[in-house]
């Protein structure tokens, strides 16, 4: 029906494609903060850091604290389960590592309280002196080390650092 | 001849588009610059310079940092500002406090938290996550310890403007004229130019002050003059070392100090929307004069002839 | 929506899956091949430019409402954390905002350049129709979109609108009570405002798929406001349109960033930022820009319920355009009376919005009824009248023959058909 060649089909073509580049450049720039939005917001990420007072927490006792909206277990374990859990041989764990290398003080075990199955809070119990998921039944030690299945990694052990003997902050 | 044409129209455009603009701007320009009272005894605040104005606009850090100092010891003593957390005092675009200052700060607050595991309320130091404490538990405390809530300050800035009226508003929305900085006027000029004598014959009752630039309620103000608490009435400041950046202290500083403070605190993010306009206008325009070129090309002969049956 | 679709997919799976579902073949013939007039002038983009702003408007609104919380206690904190702690939420908030200015604004050029050009008449009165549908849908998101905020403005503006059905004899009251879930506008309303306010716009988007079915069904009417003859009178959807429309988004988008990076709260009301407070009313209180008009008409009647049935009468006068309108000549170009009152209505409607905006004197008042009236006249009474007494300037025989006659006539300034018309609106 109509016929528009030009006379300069390399021009026009450069053209073509310098308009749709910068049109792709600015729809995907605009996508971004579309996207964006949705990560954490500045509120979230101040309240990234929770201190926690060991003082109350008797020999043997758990105590559970929130930390950026997740479970943290404290344990203050008494020198002889520390002892029972380092004892434990490296073969038979489902993740190897060392108790010595999941805490700072031997005294206090800091672990997120999230099952590394699919996500739920494990409470006290289960066969080896720690923590047994409801969800799926994955158990895990005093030192949080996974020891039953089906979760394939030991509790996540969460930056800390001890202001005082007796005070810690997580985050 | 279809190009020169379309370039005469332009132009044409352009210039109108340009004259109408400058005159509606200096119209509103002068009606500004010719702040005195008003038949009805009024001040009309004035269009001040502020660092924070124009496309390029960005706050003075050392500014915010004084307009801070000011707000801590003298507004904050009855203002809430419950928008405003500590945190935002040392991020960019804001006075840049060092975190490690804004911690110390935080802490010289005592903060109402709980319940603990005894289900009782304690106070802590404040966190720079924290939100600005208020000196008030809350409205009616404070409005009968002051004898009225005294307004919020977080959002101060944005919340009042100065009325030019028809036509001036609509240069206010145009580039060159742009004006986005009538609250810090208003805010300037209620503290440093509105508490005046009352009119003869007036009556200004115990408890109230007589100001020039509040609108309603027959000039009266609640708030004693701010300046008053920091300044003898010949302007001496009653502490010259206030502040420690060895800017001067004098009525006008403060003043305006505490009202770019005001608008940073209402408008945090302004540097990075003005620095990311500019891209996008950039952008866009390029992106305009290529999608022109592309729209000449494809309509190339159209316009001339009719096309080839 | 219409037309031939010579439309055949390349691909083997491109034909299996359009002998199941024609999709393709529906944009093909819609958005690529449809045959547009091709005198369009630039006030043909703000279709274009209008859906642009719906899409911007759901996409900015839908990521909003993730973080907006409609609850009276926290709306105006959860507007506020959105502006200071949300990433890149302030950009999103002041582009929703303005977003619905620039809406207004395109829909108040796009429905002027329909009355201009006689875009609603005969066979395009139902395209007309379902506009002004759209146009009663924009009004109503508009209006309970200012309330969320639960500023002063949003909530006195929320209780005098609300207010406007307490107008209905006898069930006014039980109405509003309705309206409101309560005694007052509160909680309950925030909230229902919230979920229609979210609704609303899908419903825009549905009544615009129909009002673009509507307009391919006859195909667009063009400056010169006569019907395409042959395919000398058109050209295809794509590239030419595309093109145009795109170019003419661009630029209206610079236009639109202007107000969001560099003036963003210029259309809005400083009292706005001082949370709703249910025992102060503001100094003053005015509508958003766009409602001005309507509101100016709802003051300049002194008795209630005829001043709330003049408003929506005002309104809802456009939906009977196409009938009172009896000119046979379709576009405005060849009437040259009808021009004079077409823009002296612009001026009135620029006037009602200036009235609108001020306190109210009996200066105002009567300059307001002024107005009014001539508004309702220029629709009862001049289009009317117009069509038969006014006398037409020559129309052009196909829409080719008034692009060449342009062309011939006046080279230098292309006036007249195929060209703007000389004042922008």
């Amino acid at each position: 029906m109509t016929d528009m060649t030009t006379a300069e089909p390399t021009r026009r073509d450069i053209l073509y494609i310098a308009t749709t580049a910068v049109g792709i450049v600015g729809a995907a720039s605009v996508i971004w903060p579309l996207i964006d939005q949705m990560n954490p917001d500045l509120t979230t990420l101040a309240l990234s850091k929770t201190e926690i007072d060991l003082k109350p927490v008797a020999p043997g006792q758990n105590i559970v604290v929130k930390w950026q909206g997740k479970p943290v277990f404290v344990r203050n374990r008494p020198p002889k389960m520390v002892e029972q859990v380092r004892a434990v041989p490296m073969s038979e764990l489902i993740d190897p590592e060392t108790d010595q290398a999941r805490v700072q003080v031997a005294q206090w075990l800091i672990v997120v309280g999230v099952c590394t199955h699919l996500g739920c809070t494990p409470n006290v119990g289960g066969d080896y002196d720690g923590w047994l998921c409801p969800c799926h039944g994955s158990q895990y030690d005093a030192s949080g080390r996974v020891r039953h299945g089906p979760a394939p990694l030991n509790l996540l052990v969460p930056k800390y650092v001890f202001k005082t003997p007796t005070s810690v902050v997580v985050g | 001849m279809k190009f020169t044409t379309t370039w005469k129209r332009l132009r044409l455009a352009a210039a109108s588009l340009m004259t109408a603009s400058l005159l509606v701007g200096a119209t509103s320009l002068s009606v500004a610059a010719a702040t005195k009272l008003n038949a009805e005894g009024l001040i009309i605040p004035q269009r001040q310079n502020w660092s924070f104005a124009g496309v390029f606009g960005r706050y003075d850090r050392a500014q915010l940092q004084r307009g801070f100092k000011v707000f801590h010891d003298v507004c904050s003593q009855c203002h809430a500002a419950s928008h405003l957390t500590f945190r935002e005092l040392s991020e960019p675009g804001g006075p840049e406090f060092t975190k490690a200052q804004v911690k110390a700060l935080a802490a010289t607050y005592k903060i109402k938290d709980g319940p603990n595991d005894q289900g009782e309320m304690f106070t802590r130091p404040g966190k720079p996550s924290d939100p600005w404490p208020w000196t008030f538990p809350n409205d009616e405390s404070a409005k009968s310890a002051l004898g009225a809530v005294p307004p919020d300050m977080s959002l101060l800035a944005k919340a009042r403007t100065v009325e030019y009226g028809f036509p001036y508003f609509l240069a206010e929305g145009l580039p060159f004229f742009e004006d986005e900085e009538q609250g810090p006027d208003y805010i300037y000029a209620l503290i440093k130019q509105g508490y005046m004598d009352p009119p003869k014959g007036m009556k200004v009752p115990s408890g109230l002050y007589y100001n020039a630039v509040i609108q309603g309620s027959n000039h009266l103000i609640k708030m004693p003059s701010p300046l008053a608490m920091m300044f003898d009435s010949a302007g001496k400041p009653n502490d010259p070392k206030f502040y420690t950046d060895g800017t001067p202290i004098t009525e006008d500083q403060v003043a305006r100090d505490v009202s770019a403070f005001l608008m940073w605190a209402a408008e945090p993010k302004l540097e990075q929307r003005k620095r990311m306009g500019f891209n996008v206008l950039v952008f866009l325009g390029v992106f305009a004069t290529l999608l022109y070129l592309v729209k000449r090309k494809v309509w190339a002969g159209v316009h001339d002839a009719p096309p080839s049956v | 929506m219409s037309g031939p679709s010579t439309y055949v997919p390349k691909s083997a799976f491109g034909r299996w899956f359009e002998q199941r579902l024609p999709i393709m073949g529906l944009m093909h013939s819609s958005f690529i091949v449809f045959p547009n007039p091709r005198n369009l002038n630039y006030f043909w983009t703000f279709g274009g430019i209008l859906s642009f702003m719906l899409v911007a408007q759901i996409l900015t609104g839908v990521t909003l409402a993730m973080h907006y919380v409609p609850d009276a206690r926290l709306a105006f904190n959860s507007v506020e954390h959105i502006m200071r702690d949300v990433n890149y939420g302030w950009l999103l908030r002041y582009m929703h905002a303005n977003g619905a200015t620039m809406f207004f604004l395109a829909v108040y050029i796009h429905m002027l350049r329909g009355l201009y050009y006689g875009s609603y008449k005969a066979p395009r009165e139902v395209l007309w129709l379902l506009g002004v549908i759209i146009f009663l849908l924009m009004m109503a998101t508009a209006f309970m979109g200012y309330v969320l905020p639960w500023g002063q403005m949003s909530f006195w503006g929320a209780t005098v609108i609300t207010n406007l059905f307490s107008a209905i004899p006898v069930f006014g009251n039980y109405v509003t009570a309705w309206l409101w879930g309560g005694f007052s506008v509160g909680d309950p309303t925030l909230n229902r405002f919230f979920s229609l306010h979210y609704l609303l716009p899908f419903m825009i988007a549905g009544v615009v798929i129909l009002h673009i079915w509507a307009l391919h069904v006859p195909g667009s009417n063009n400056p010169a406001g006569v019907e395409p003859k042959s395919s000398k009178d058109t050209l295809p959807f794509h590239p030419y349109f595309t093109i145009k429309d795109g170019f003419a988004v661009v630029v209206f988008m610079i236009f639109f960033a202007w107000f969001v990076f560099f003036v963003p709260n210029f259309f809005g009301h400083a009292d706005n930022y001082n949370p709703a407070n249910p025992l102060v009313t503001p100094q003053e209180i005015v509508p958003e820009w766009y409602f001005l008009p309507y509101y100016a008409i709802l003051r300049s009647i002194p008795y209630k319920l005829p001043g709330v049935l003049t408003m929506f009468a005002s309104i809802a006068v456009f939906a009977f355009l196409p009938w009172l309108d009896t000119s046979r000549v379709r576009s405005g170009t060849y009437r040259p009376v009808f021009k004079v009152f077409f823009w002296v209505f612009v001026l009135c409607g620029i006037g009602l919005g200036y009235i609108g905006s001020q306190r109210v004197s009996d200066a105002t008042i009567l300059a307001g009824r002024l107005l009014l009236t001539y508004y309702f006249v220029f629709f009862l009474v001049i289009l009317p009248l117009l069509g038969l007494l006014e006398t037409p300037r020559q129309v052009p025989a196909s829409i080719s023959a008034a692009v060449l006659g342009a062309k011939g006539a006046a080279a230098a300034m292309p006036r007249g058909v195929g060209a703007e018309p000389s004042v922008k609106g």
